[in-house]
């Protein structure tokens, strides 16, 4: 089914910047705040969104994220240049990580990033291409029944 | 234990606890509190207006606790936060705290006055 697209934001993420990750993530959430849309979808977003951008800022060179807000969706769009996947398998299951000591002194590393965003979504899809980067692709369904 | 609502500048009086940041939040009242360094267990497990109790000072922190709406942070063991962090608390209006206490006989204190966790 079709629906309108009601929104459509772009965000920038720096890899390796610690100081500044989450701030794409916080930005979504207070866009979506501001629209109406539910809060227990916003905290299912929000987690997603603080995740993708994470593993951005930790695995990658640089990337994007891009909201779409549909009037029965949201989808996100997060788009890295970086070192890639060699087996997605693998980095979906709980527990691994090749985080480095360093950001598991700053408490990342749990290898809990991609499992949360697969279970707070409704839709998720993962490419990735080892040495040139990776592409998540999330939804989100709108529960209002004229969506 | 005795299920009590708290507010946040009660725990901050009862606890002796060091206000670094939001001291204009102080009147947010705690649902419950959650444990953890682990950014990515945090984001699973705590809920909305958790007292979250934590060693990490690194700006993230901040991050964290907006996304996840939570009512305040308190770091433990007579850690202070990067000045980064306290930077991003006031612009995000996060309370941070500060604790000379370690994590066992915070949390253990807290659950006595009537906190409890999120199960
Ligand atoms: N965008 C990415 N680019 C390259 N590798 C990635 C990317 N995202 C995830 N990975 C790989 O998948 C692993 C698992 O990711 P996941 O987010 O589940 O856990 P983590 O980031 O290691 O820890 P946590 O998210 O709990 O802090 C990572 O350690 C990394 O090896
Ligand atoms: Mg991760």
């Amino acid at each position: 089914m079709q629906s309108k697209i009601l929104l459509q934001q772009n965000f920038e993420i720096k890899g390796g910047d610690f100081i500044n990750a989450g701030e794409s993530s916080i930005k979504i959430r207070n866009i979506l705040k501001d629209i109406g849309i539910d809060s227990d979808i916003i905290r299912r977003v929000a987690i997603v969104a603080y995740e993708a951008e994470m593993n951005v800022v930790m695995y990658a060179r640089h990337g994007k994220m891009h909201l779409y807000v549909y009037s029965n969706k949201i989808l996100l769009k997060i788009e890295d240049r970086g070192q890639g996947i060699k087996d997605i398998d693998l980095a979906m299951q709980p527990g691994y990580s090749t985080a480095t000591e360093e950001m598991r002194e700053m408490g990342f590393g749990a290898g809990m990033g991609l499992p949360n965003i697969k279970k707070n979504s409704d839709v998720f899809n993962i490419n990735s291409t080892i040495r040139e980067g990776t592409k998540l692709e999330i939804k989100i369904n709108l529960n209002n029944k004229n969506g | 234990m005795k299920k009590r609502k708290h507010k946040l500048a009660e725990i901050v009086k009862i606890f002796n606890l060091e206000v670094i940041s939001g001291k204009e939040f102080l009147k947010r009242e705690v649902s419950g509190g959650y444990i953890s360094d682990l950014l990515s267990d945090v984001m699973a497990n705590s809920q909305k207006d958790n007292i979250w109790v934590t060693l990490q000072g690194h700006p993230n922190i901040v991050a964290v606790a907006k996304l996840k709406e939570l009512a305040g942070i308190i770091i433990i063991n007579r850690r202070k936060p990067d000045g980064e962090t306290v930077k991003k608390a006031h612009e995000e209006g996060i309370p941070i705290m500060t604790s000379d206490l370690p994590a066992f006989e915070l949390v253990g204190k807290l659950y006595e006055s009537g906190i409890s966790g999120t199960h």
